[in-house]
């Protein structure tokens, strides 16, 4: 043990901490001067934004039977569009999959394809597929589809290439084609998978689906439009009342439906 | 060992399992069936086809002139304002997301309703309509980006502080302890133990929602709380599909990129 | 040494909230200056009366004394100045591991300051240096800046006694400290604690699952079945037959804690 006592030595100086905390402070200003927020604006008028919320939570309950039939457009917007793009997803999931496709050259086209379609929100789709097929659900269901799409196809394909080689490798052994690998192979090994992305994306799409008709893509969105034009927020309130109850439900059951399923 | 070979015996069934995958998938087809009455599918545009050719040559001959052209108008300057929307939202939202993340987190020394009502908080925010947000704030403080980057700022804490809460409520329990027990108060814990313990998830995370937040603001132009969305609902009114073209190609390039470099980072991270 | 009353429990009794008992009528003084080890099966409740005593667990009858003083009904800044003369170690080190060596065993330190001051890692640079020296007790100078999850678990574990020696407690728990480590590094370690006690004064009280260890340190030992205390003497007059008959004579099918 020392019995001289040596003095504490000076810490190294971490370069990187002082670069990082520099762009992080300098981002922030630069990303105030350009948006040109300041929050006092905000304090200043926050009695009108309080009222829209106060007339908001006086939600016009007569108003339902309005918001009901759009509501059913929505759900089944959902579910097609869910639908479309899960098994759309499934192919093209076994498409890109390396442990199956063994084609560098595809795998990497498809893939970067995928990933492209994988940047383009849902809003976007939406607006995108108004202007070609005009207002409507049709629409917002192939939104969602190619949203659904980009969201199941990045986990799948994923779950696809972790799987255990060994059965394939049996398979292949046993002179097994294509078709009958998969079949006997992989399917066993990732259909839970498949089934808890599809629900997944299907709790993606009822959130995303309750706002495409703000844009004319069909569903309650289209309400929600209506009414905060007309500065209508006691109905507005109501629509926003309904979308919760609907999304927390659906998010509910879903994720309890996934815990079930990978248990 | 016997010699003779016994029969093959029946397969043996759980008829329960067996009746409730039955029921499961007969539910599935029924709710698809449904959702197919009553959309009219024969309401597409006649023109559709040639519309989304349009796009598409729009995309492969994009309006090279809307690129740049030093008016605060252009792709460049509006794909900018779209991050710094993001960035902004996504700085306001973390910080909202601490304290509630705290409280939405269940860990040992709290009764159970306690986190499960704000957990309850968070997911009505997460289910409020950004784009209805972004209305009100425009109400608030007029149209344009401070609308967007409010909207984000709020909406995005929903979805971070649960993310958050989660990372706490992983945390092991033992560091807090040793604060405890040397006599550190609850204060203490947080400062000493959780928040250095929970920094590198808190990065992560929110990295992660600066991915999606890139992407909500490059929407929240089409209700005209700013950024690159107003361009693109205005070029989609008056069809001009070149203009269309080269900001898809736009947001494309921007949210690969931003994709990268915060992946980069989080994989650093770890 | 004087024998002066460091702890004492009096009549504890502790129910958890499952109705598993963990401690049953504990009568127990331990003196200044004493290491104390206590032996007992794993979920005999040796860990429950550790952490009983600087109230990590609440007891749900009965009273603890530290230095006179009660911890049972001490709350909020009394309850925090009680606990700043005790300090813990723990099995699995409980290190910070993402922060420095050197913040680490600062945290030994945090009850001496107004909170504000923590916020800003606002330590005085006595203290500072301070926790250098205290590292350099325990042959870890070279580590003062390296990040807790660098180093071995034997390291660590040095780590949380420079904690402990930089809270400058009147007494030290030890918590099963060498279970996650192997024999030698446990002797280095259970070599500090003795260092503690004796160049410090302070009393020492450790759970141990190693006999050899409980027999090379300790110097009163305490056998606890059950959760209750079965046995309680010095060292040098227990006889093996005491420790086989801990470990042996409990049925072995008590419930973990």
């Amino acid at each position: 043990m020392p019995e001289q006592v040596n003095q504490l030595p000076k810490r190294k100086f971490k370069v990187m901490n002082l670069v990082w905390t520099i762009i992080m402070i300098a981002g922030l200003f630069i990303s105030i001067n350009v948006t040109n927020t300041h929050i006092s604006v905000l304090f200043e008028n926050w009695n009108q934004f309080a009222d829209i919320f106060i007339q908001m939570s006086h939600p016009d309950w007569s108003y339902l039977n309005v918001v009901w039939p759009k509501l059913i457009e929505t759900i089944k917007m959902a579910v097609l569009g869910t639908v479309i793009g899960s098994v759309v997803a499934f192919i093209y999931s076994l498409l890109i999959a390396r442990n199956i496709v063994k084609n560098k050259a595809v795998t990497g086209v498809l893939r970067v394809i995928m990933n492209i379609v994988r940047t383009i929100p849902d809003l976007l789709l939406g607006a995108i597929f108004v202007a070609i097929v005009g207002i409507g659900p049709v629409a917002g269901i192939l939104a969602l589809a190619v949203f659904t799409f980009g969201v199941v196809v990045k986990l799948f394909y994923e779950a696809i290439e972790t799987i255990d080689p060994g059965p394939i490798e049996a398979l292949t052994a046993v002179g097994a084609n294509k078709l009958q690998i998969i079949h006997y192979a992989v399917m066993p090994q990732i259909i839970t998978y498949f089934i808890s992305y599809v629900l997944y994306a299907f709790e993606i799409n009822v959130r995303a689906s309750t706002v495409l008709g703000y844009i004319g893509a069909g569903g309650i969105g289209l309400n929600l439009q209506q009414t905060l034009q007309v500065f209508n927020y006691a109905q507005t309130g109501t629509i926003i009342i309904v979308i919760i109850v609907v999304v927390v439900l659906i998010d509910y059951v879903s994720s309890k439906s996934r815990e079930a399923l990978m248990k | 060992m016997d010699t003779t070979m016994k029969k093959l015996p029946a397969k043996p069934v759980d008829r329960k399992k067996q009746v409730a995958h039955w029921l499961i998938a007969i539910a599935t087809i029924v709710i698809i069936v449904w959702s197919c009455t009553g959309i009219n599918f024969g309401g597409i545009k006649a023109t559709a086809g040639q519309i989304a050719g349009a796009i598409f040559s729009g995309i492969f001959h994009p309006d090279w002139s809307y690129v740049y052209n030093g008016s605060g108008e252009d792709l460049i300057s509006q794909l900018w304002q779209t991050i710094c929307i993001a960035f902004l939202g996504t700085f306001i939202s973390a910080i909202i997301s601490l304290p509630f993340a705290f409280w939405a987190a269940h860990t040992k020394h709290k009764h159970w309703y306690t986190s499960r009502i704000g957990k309850i908080v968070l997911a009505i925010i997460r289910s409020f309509p950004e784009i209805v947000l972004a209305l009100m704030f425009i109400k608030a403080v007029g149209p344009g980006s401070a609308a967007g980057v409010l909207a984000l700022g709020f909406h995005s804490v929903g979805m971070l502080a649960k993310l958050f809460s989660e990372a706490i409520e992983n945390l092991e329990e033992g560091p807090n302890e040793a604060v405890i027990a040397a006599g550190g108060s609850k204060f203490h814990v947080i400062m000493f133990s959780t928040m250095p313990n929970l920094m590198p998830a808190l990065i992560s995370n929110t990295l992660y929602r600066f991915d999606v937040s890139i992407r909500s603001a490059s929407i929240l132009g089409l209700v005209g709380a700013g950024g690159i969305g107003y361009p693109l609902i205005i070029a989609l009114q008056y069809r001009q599909w070149d203009r269309v073209g080269i900001i898809l190609l736009g947001i494309i390039i921007m949210v690969v990129i931003i994709d990268w470099i915060s992946g980069w980072i989080r994989k650093k991270l770890v | 040494m004087a024998d002066k009353p460091m702890i004492q429990l009096k009549d504890v009794s502790k129910i958890y909230d499952n109705g598993t008992v963990g401690l049953k009528d504990i009568n127990l003084t331990i003196n200044k200056g004493e290491f104390v080890v206590v032996v007992g099966l794993s979920g005999a409740g040796k860990s429950t009366l550790l952490r009983s005593i600087n109230r990590l667990h609440d007891i749900t009858s009965g009273d603890i004394l530290i230095d006179g003083k009660s911890i049972t009904s001490a709350k909020g800044k009394n309850l925090r100045k009680l606990r700043r003369d005790i300090g813990m170690i723990f099995q699995n080190f409980n290190l910070v591991k993402r922060s420095s060596v050197l913040r680490n065993v600062l945290v030994g330190r945090v009850a001496y300051y107004p909170t504000w001051k923590t916020t800003f890692n606002l330590f005085d640079k006595e203290d500072k240096q301070k926790a250098y020296e205290a590292l350099q007790q325990v042959d870890l100078a070279d580590k003062v800046y390296a990040r807790a999850d660098e180093l071995s678990g034997g390291q660590q574990q040095r780590v949380a006694i420079a904690r402990v020696l930089m809270q400058n407690p009147k007494i030290i728990l030890a918590d099963e400290p060498t279970a996650s480590l192997d024999p030698q590094t446990s002797v280095r370690v259970m070599n500090d604690l003795k260092m503690l006690n004796e160049k410090y004064g302070m009393t020492v009280v450790a759970n141990l699952h190693s006999i050899e260890l409980a027999q090379q340190f300790g110097e009163r030992v305490i056998g606890i079945r059950a959760g209750q205390v079965v046995y309680d003497g010095k060292m040098k007059d227990t006889p093996k037959s005491v420790f086989t008959n801990i470990y042996n004579g409990g049925n072995g099918s008590e419930e973990d804690e």
